[in-house]
């Protein structure tokens, strides 16, 4: 492996003024599963990393109706993901973390990480925007609180300033008239990145939709919201038709690209199919 | 630079010198000497490298020596119960002929000692779930899935 200095941080400002004082060669290392990977494959310039995993504080997880699910920068997937709130509550986090990686990724892998990667088909990041999440960020000066969705300025890059560091995420409680789903497209099921991923949260009252967050993954420089779509189906019974409508509307609205996984005509086209879908699946917590 | 890890190897205190850039999987087959544990993709991708850390199976690939500190590794060596004594999912592998090439096969085996101590009588899907980040490159999982659903059996009447 390309040699690299390891620091180990003891608080946040320490790891803060670590980050600021040795070059823009550092970086944070948390879980490790992919920095390790792109200093070995060297697809990312490391001279030092400062493992923040000994900073206390950072691996609580919280639930109160009022604020919702707060957990901390230090929670692997795995542990979220075995949690009995997040399936009976987060069914959407749920398919989304069981099918991050494996099993093993995932007990290292934490959902912070993966967010702050800043990966456009990152698994995490389209349900929790979908639930209008927030991310805790840590500098010397101050702390501030921003909402997900405007988190990611692009591929890899991310609002975070030199020496600002995440300390968690809160996502906002899960009511008795939400449904929620997330359904990743690959070309198999496990250990595979997202060719597409959509993220559908929504709440209904007195059968019509109240609220609905459409969330894609892996079609556009960042995960993206499907606003026209969304605003299609709000207040509607959504109905089959009207549904099907939405679903070509997001089409319109994502950005994808032809990689190496796909075409951006197939990207395009599963968007269209997983909108429904993910639509459908959310709405069977009321069946 | 280098620095001491003290961490407990399959029941035993050790300490290993080792750079602060060397994967576990680096320092218990170089420097430890644990060979068992094999380096297959090297990235996280093939399960190869899987050992239990305080529990908890992880890809010693992708874990630094130096994050060891204070934790308990076991390894495949560490399986067995006793000398001459094999655990009843190696014996299994064994009679089943679960291990072709068999570079894969300590990877699966602590994937599946974890996967039994969690779940006694997995079901398919349980045991391709649990497997899934373990890849077989002979392709030989019918026999990985009958030896673990033996062992699963054997395992439970020895309990009753």
């Amino acid at each position: 492996m390309r040699r690299f200095e390891y620091h180990r941080a003891d608080t946040l400002e320490q790891a803060s003024r670590l980050l600021t004082d040795l070059g823009d060669d550092t970086f944070l290392f948390n879980g490790g599963t992919d920095l390790l990977v792109e200093i070995r494959e060297r697809l990312r310039r490391v001279r030092h990393v400062v493992d923040i995993k000994q900073i206390p504080g950072l691996s609580d997880i919280t639930y109160d109706e009022t604020r919702g699910l707060t957990f901390g920068a230090l929670v692997t997937v795995g542990r979220l993901e075995n949690l009995a709130l997040v399936r009976q509550r987060y069914p959407n986090l749920r398919a989304a973390f069981a099918s991050l990686g494996s099993i093993q990724v995932r007990n290292r892998a934490t959902v912070v990480g993966n967010v702050c990667r800043a990966s456009p088909s990152a698994d995490t990041i389209p349900p929790l925007i979908a639930d209008g999440a927030f991310i805790h960020i840590y500098s010397r000066t101050n702390m501030r609180v921003v909402p997900l969705a405007e988190f990611f300025t692009g591929p890899g890059k991310t609002v975070l300033a030199k020496g600002e560091i995440v300390t968690g995420i809160t996502v906002p409680p899960a009511g008795d008239n939400a449904g929620k789903a997330y359904l990743k497209h690959g070309r198999r099921k496990a250990m595979e990145l997202s060719t597409v991923g959509v993220a559908v949260s929504l709440t209904m009252e007195d059968g019509l939709c109240n609220d609905i967050r459409i969330a894609l993954g892996a079609v556009g420089a960042t995960v993206l919201r499907a606003p026209e779509a969304e605003a299609m189906l709000r207040g509607t019974a959504l109905d089959a038709v009207t549904v099907k409508n939405a679903a070509d509307k997001a089409m319109e609205e994502c950005t994808p690209i032809s990689n190496v996984r796909a075409s951006a005509d197939y990207r395009r086209d599963m968007v269209g199919v997983l909108t429904g879908r993910a639509i459908k699946q959310a709405l069977e917590a009321f069946a | 630079m280098k620095r001491i890890v003290e961490l407990i190897i399959n029941g035993e205190p050790r300490d290993m010198t080792v750079d602060s850039c060397r994967s576990l999987l680096d320092a218990l087959r170089d420097d430890v000497g644990l060979t068992g544990t094999k380096k297959g993709c090297d990235v996280g991708d093939c399960g190869a490298c899987t050992v239990i850390v305080d529990g908890e199976p992880v890809n010693a690939c992708l874990m630094l020596a130096v994050e060891a500190e204070g934790r308990t590794v076991e390894t495949i060596e560490g399986l067995q119960p006793g000398v001459d004594v094999l655990h009843p999912l190696q014996d299994a592998f064994m009679r089943y002929g679960a291990s072709q090439c068999g570079f894969c096969t300590p990877g699966i085996l602590m994937m599946a000692k974890k996967l039994l101590d969690d779940n006694p009588r997995p079901t398919d899907e349980d045991i391709r779930f649990g497997l899934s980040g373990n890849i077989c490159r002979c392709t030989g999982y019918t026999k990985i899935f009958d030896a673990i659903k033996a062992a699963a059996i054997e395992m439970e009447a020895a309990r009753s």
